[in-house]
C-alpha cells in the first residue's frame, strides 16, 4: 500500500513538472476539446513561469502570515495578554466565515489591480488557520509538563521556546499546511484581478471557451495543491517524528 | 495557573480600539465624494460634511464610547455603548450623504470613507469582546442576530442609506439583485442538500465498514485540495460532453457552463466535512446506549435512526454549518463560469474597477456567511445541551 502511494506521488509530481516543461508534448492530448483551430496549449504566456509566479505569490504570503499569526499567539497566550483571548478566539470563528474571494474583491480598490490585493487577500486568509491552531497547540500543552519545566527552573521564555512551541508544532505546521492549500486556490482567483498564476489560463479559457486551456490550468493548479500538501504533510512526519510525547 | 493577570485601571484593549479609531478620524476621510461611479473620491472629513449640530453630537457620543471603553468594566455597559457607536456612525454616513448629494443628481457618488470603515471595524471589535465575554445563551445570540437584521433591512427599506453610492448601485441593479440573492441560496443549499443526502449513507456505511473509511476519506480529502475555479472549469468539460451527447440532459439544464458545474463542484466539496463528522460522530455514540436499543428489541434500522443518528446529530450539523458556510463563500466564483449568484456584482464590480458594485455583492455574501455560521453555531450547542 505504501509503495502505491509513493508510485502515484511521484507519477503525479512528474506529469506536473513534465508539463510546465515541455507542454506542446501534450498538444495532441489536448487538441480533441479545442474548436476552430484554436490553440490546444496555452499560448499566451510561458506555463512555467506562471506556475513559479503563483507558488512565490502564495509562499511569500504564508511566510508573512505564519510570523504574524503565531507571534499574535504567542501574545495572547501570555498572561500580559490574556485579556485579547476571548476577543482572539472569537474572531479566529467570525473570520473564517469571511470568503476569499470577499476579501480579494475588497482589497482591489484599497491597492489596485494585480500581485498586491492577491497578497493582501492570501496574507489575511492565512492567518485565520495558523493563528487558530497555534492558540490551539499552546493552549493544550499538558500543565504537568508545564509545570515540570518550571520545577527545572526554566524561564517563561525557555520555557516557551523548549517546550510550549516544540509541542504545539505539529498543530502549527498543520495550520500552516492548510494556509498553503487554500492559498493556492485564492491565488488562483487572484488572476480576476490581474495576478500573475496558473488562473491567467482557466480565465483565458472561460473567455474564449477554450476547454482545453480550461482544464489545463485546472489541472495545473490542482496537481500542485495536492503535491505540496502532500509533500508537507510527508516533510511534518519526517521532521516531527523524534518529537512526540507518546 | 487560573489566576487572574493584575486588571490594569485602562482597559488595554479599549486603549488599543480608541487610539486606532481617534487617528482614523483625524486622519482618513469620512465619506468620499465622487464625481461619478468610478472615478477616485475627494475626500471630506466628518466636520466637513455634517450639520454643526449633528457633528458636534456624533463626536460627543463616539467620546463617550471611547471614555466607556477606556474605563468602564461592565460588559453589558461596554456592549450597549458599541452599538450605540455603530448607529450615530451609520447615521452620521447616511447624513452626510442626504447633505452631500445635489438634489435630483444620480451621477455623483458618496462613498463610505476609511474613517467609517475603522470605526465600525473597532466598535464591532469592542461589541464582539463584550458579547463574548457575556457568554449569551444560543437563544439569545440568535435573537439578537435577528434583531439586528431587522433593524438593518427597516432601515435599508426606509430608505436611509439611499444616498450612499452602495445603495445608489443597488437602486440601479434592484430587479437583478433579488434574482442573483435568491440563486445563491439555491445553489449553497441545493448542493448541501444534496451532499447531504448522499454523505450521510456513506458516512454510515464507513462507520460500519471500517475497512473503507481510509479510502472514502483520503480521496474527499484529495478533492477539498483542488481550488474552486480550477474544479469547476474541470467539470465544465465532461458535463458540456454530457450535454451534447444527450439532448435530454441539455435540456434539463446539465450544460457545461452555468450552474450545473457548480452545484456539482459545491457537492463534491460538501462531502468531505458531512462524511466525516457522521463518522466521527457515530463513533461517539456510547456502546452501552447501542446494546441497551438493541437490548429493547429494536431492529438495526431503528437503532440506527432512533439512537446513534439522533446522539450524533450535533457531530453532524457541525459538518453541515462548515459546508454551508463553505458553500456560501464558494457559490461567489461560480459567477465566472455563468453560474450566476451574488458573486456576479463582485466579479463584475471588479472588471469595472466600481467599488461599490463590489460591496454590493460582497456585504450580502459575508453577511450571509456569517448568520449562517451564527445560526447553526446555536443549533448545535442547544442540541448538545438537550442531550447532556
Amino acid at each position: 500500500m505504501p509503495r502505491a502511494v509513493t508510485v502515484l506521488r511521484l507519477a503525479a509530481l512528474a506529469l506536473l513538472v513534465g508539463f510546465l516543461v515541455t507542454p506542446q508534448s501534450f498538444a495532441p492530448l489536448f487538441a480533441p476539446l479545442t474548436q476552430y483551430g484554436a490553440p490546444p496549449i496555452y499560448d499566451q504566456g510561458n506555463l512555467l513561469t506562471l506556475a513559479l509566479a503563483q507558488l512565490a505569490t502564495v509562499c511569500l504570503a504564508a511566510v508573512a502570515s505564519s510570523i504574524v499569526a503565531v507571534a499574535l499567539g504567542i501574545l495572547v497566550t501570555r498572561p500580559s495578554g490574556a485579556q485579547f483571548l476571548p476577543l482572539s478566539r472569537t474572531l479566529v470563528n467570525i473570520g473564517q466565515t469571511f470568503p476569499p474571494v470577499a476579501v480579494l474583491a475588497v482589497a482591489v480598490p484599497l491597492v489596485g489591480f494585480g500581485e498586491k490585493p492577491t497578497l493582501i487577500a492570501l496574507f489575511a486568509y492565512g492567518l485565520l488557520p495558523i493563528f487558530e491552531n497555534t492558540l490551539v497547540g499552546l493552549r493544550t500543552c499538558p500543565p504537568a509538563v508545564l509545570e515540570a519545566a518550571s520545577g527545572m527552573g526554566m524561564s517563561a521564555r525557555q520555557r516557551l521556546l523548549s517546550v510550549e512551541l516544540p509541542l504545539a508544532m505539529p498543530l502549527i505546521l498543520e495550520g500552516i499546511r492548510l494556509s498553503l492549500v487554500i492559498n493556492v486556490g485564492t491565488a488562483t482567483i487572484g488572476s480576476t484581478v490581474a495576478a500573475k498564476g496558473l488562473g491567467e489560463v482557466i480565465i483565458a479559457g472561460l473567455l474564449s471557451s477554450n476547454t482545453a486551456f480550461i482544464l489545463q490550468g485546472g489541472l495545473l493548479t490542482g496537481l500542485m495543491a495536492i503535491l505540496l500538501y502532500d509533500g508537507l504533510a510527508t516533510l511534518e512526519r519526517r521532521l516531527l517524528r523524534p518529537v512526540t510525547l507518546d | 495557573m487560573t489566576r487572574a493577570p493584575p486588571r490594569s485601571r485602562v482597559d488595554p484593549l479599549g486603549a488599543v480600539l480608541v487610539a486606532a479609531g481617534a487617528a482614523a478620524v483625524l486622519f482618513l476621510p469620512f465619506v468620499l465624494l465622487k464625481a461619478n461611479r468610478i472615478l477616485p473620491g475627494d475626500p471630506r472629513s466628518f466636520a466637513q460634511v455634517l450639520p454643526p449640530w449633528a457633528a458636534l453630537g456624533c463626536t460627543a457620543l463616539l467620546g463617550v464610547t471611547g471614555v466607556g471603553a477606556l474605563w468602564i468594566a461592565s460588559a453589558r455597559a461596554r456592549l450597549a455603548l458599541a452599538l450605540g457607536g455603530v448607529v450615530a456612525v451609520a447615521l452620521a454616513a447616511a447624513a452626510a450623504g442626504d447633505a452631500l448629494t445635489p438634489p435630483g443628481d444620480s451621477v455623483v457618488r458618496i462613498a463610505p470613507g476609511g474613517a467609517f470603515w475603522v470605526l465600525l471595524v473597532c466598535l464591532g471589535l469592542l461589541a464582539t469582546d463584550a458579547a463574548t465575554r457575556l457568554k449569551p445563551k444560543p437563544a439569545l445570540r440568535v435573537l439578537f442576530l435577528a434583531g439586528s437584521l431587522a433593524v438593518a433591512g427597516l432601515a435599508l427599506a426606509h430608505g436611509i442609506f439611499d444616498h450612499l453610492s452602495v445603495m445608489r448601485e443597488y437602486a440601479v441593479n434592484a430587479a437583478r439583485f433579488a434574482h442573483e440573492a435568491r440563486r445563491h441560496l439555491a445553489l449553497a443549499f441545493g448542493s448541501l442538500a444534496a451532499a447531504a443526502l448522499v454523505g450521510l449513507p456513506l458516512g454510515v456505511l464507513c462507520h460500519r465498514l471500517p475497512r473503507l473509511r481510509p479510502g472514502v476519506l483520503a480521496t474527499l480529502n484529495v478533492i477539498q485540495t483542488i481550488p474552486a475555479i480550477a474544479l469547476f472549469g474541470i467539470l465544465m468539460a465532461p458535463l458540456g460532453a454530457l450535454a451534447a451527447a444527450v439532448p435530454f440532459a441539455d435540456r434539463l439544464g446539465i450544460r457545461g457552463v452555468g450552474a450545473a458545474p457548480a452545484v456539482v463542484a459545491l457537492f463534491l466539496y460538501s462531502l468531505l466535512p458531512i462524511v466525516a463528522n457522521t463518522v466521527a460522530g457515530l463513533k461517539r455514540v456510547s456502546r452501552a446506549a447501542v446494546e441497551a436499543a438493541h437490548g429493547m428489541g429494536m431492529t438495526g434500522w431503528q437503532v440506527l435512526t432512533k439512537v446513534e443518528l439522533i446522539l450524533a446529530l450535533p457531530v453532524i450539523l457541525t459538518g453541515v454549518r462548515v459546508v454551508l458556510v463553505q458553500n456560501i463563500g464558494m457559490v461567489t466564483v461560480a459567477a465566472l463560469i455563468g453560474g450566476g449568484g451574488l458573486g456576479a456584482f463582485v466579479f463584475q464590480g471588479i472588471g469595472q474597477t466600481a467599488i461599490d458594485l463590489v460591496l454590493l455583492g460582497a456585504i450580502p455574501i459575508v453577511t450571509l456567511a456569517f448568520s449562517a455560521a451564527l445560526v447553526l453555531d446555536a443549533l448545535v450547542e442547544i442540541l448538545d445541551r438537550v442531550k447532556a
